[in-house]
């Protein structure tokens, strides 16, 4: 992992979730650029993986190879699974949902950083 | 039968679904915990359970709350309003109970548990969840 970049996206789904926030405060439904916001903190979190993966071939050894190895897969999994489940009802409730889901984007990486650095779970 | 829970009734009394509304944000935090403490348990127990057997098997159960809590809350109907009843009970009685042990006991809860602490590792969402829980049960109480 790059710490430098997991801070950056971070900080970016941290903005989106922000967003998210005051559209709820508005009392508004999602709407396409929020919905673009959160894909492309998905995007930035496509990059994420494919970096880690690059550097774990390259022999980084993480605190624990499963543990990190499910984190990937879950930080991946999060944003869709989550906007299908916020768009099957959409009430200013589905925008409070992305913000949710943005929040944890943070936690998982700071997460994984840890376990990258050493930490064993 | 027509769906009565998703619609105001006659008498006026509109009670809401568990699964529509603000009840969807609370099902996400829900999922989330759902996942992360079945993961965790499951890691803990497939490669380090004899250290902690006690909190291992407590995050399992805690995982097992979660799950089910998820579920019964984004279903609709009486019996699973009651599952969900039993689960977020049974959750706030787990992290009031684990969370008092752990601080008297430091020694046999090596912060392993997601209640540990009263979920202080997890930013006390694990207190505050199922307060909102039980609330969002009893305003969405079959009549």
């Amino acid at each position: 992992m790059i710490t430098g970049y997991a801070i950056a996206v971070s900080a970016c789904a941290a903005g989106v979730a922000i967003w998210a926030f005051v559209l709820v405060m508005l009392n508004r439904e999602p709407e396409k650029p929020l919905l673009m916001g959160v894909g492309a903190i998905e995007a930035l979190l496509v990059v994420q993986v494919v970096i880690s993966v690059v550097m774990l071939i390259g022999g980084g050894q993480p605190g624990s190879m499963l543990t990190f190895l499910a984190y990937l897969v879950g930080s991946l999994l999060v944003l869709p699974l989550g906007t299908v489940w916020a768009l099957a009802e959409r009430t200013r409730s589905s925008t409070a949902i992305l913000g949710v889901l943005c929040l944890t984007v943070p936690v998982l990486l700071l997460r994984m950083v840890e376990v990258w650095g050493g930490a064993s779970a | 039968m027509p769906d009565e829970t998703a619609r105001p009734q006659a008498s006026g009394v509109d009670r809401p679904a568990t699964a529509s509304g603000p009840g969807r944000v609370l099902i996400v935090v829900y999922a989330i915990f759902a996942v992360g403490a079945t993961s965790r348990a499951a890691v803990q127990i497939a490669t380090r359970f004899d250290e902690a057997p006690v909190p291992y098997a407590l995050s399992a159960f805690a995982a097992v709350v979660y799950v089910l809590a998820t579920f019964a809350l984004a279903r609709t109907g009486t019996t699973w309003w009651r599952v969900a009843l039993v689960s977020c009970s049974v959750e706030m009685t787990g992290v009031l109970v684990v969370g008092t042990l752990s601080v008297f006991d430091r020694a046999a809860f090596p912060d392993a548990t997601v209640w540990s602490n009263f979920g202080m590792g997890y930013l006390f969402i694990p207190l505050v969840l199922p307060v909102i829980g039980l609330l969002w049960l009893r305003r969405t109480r079959p009549a």
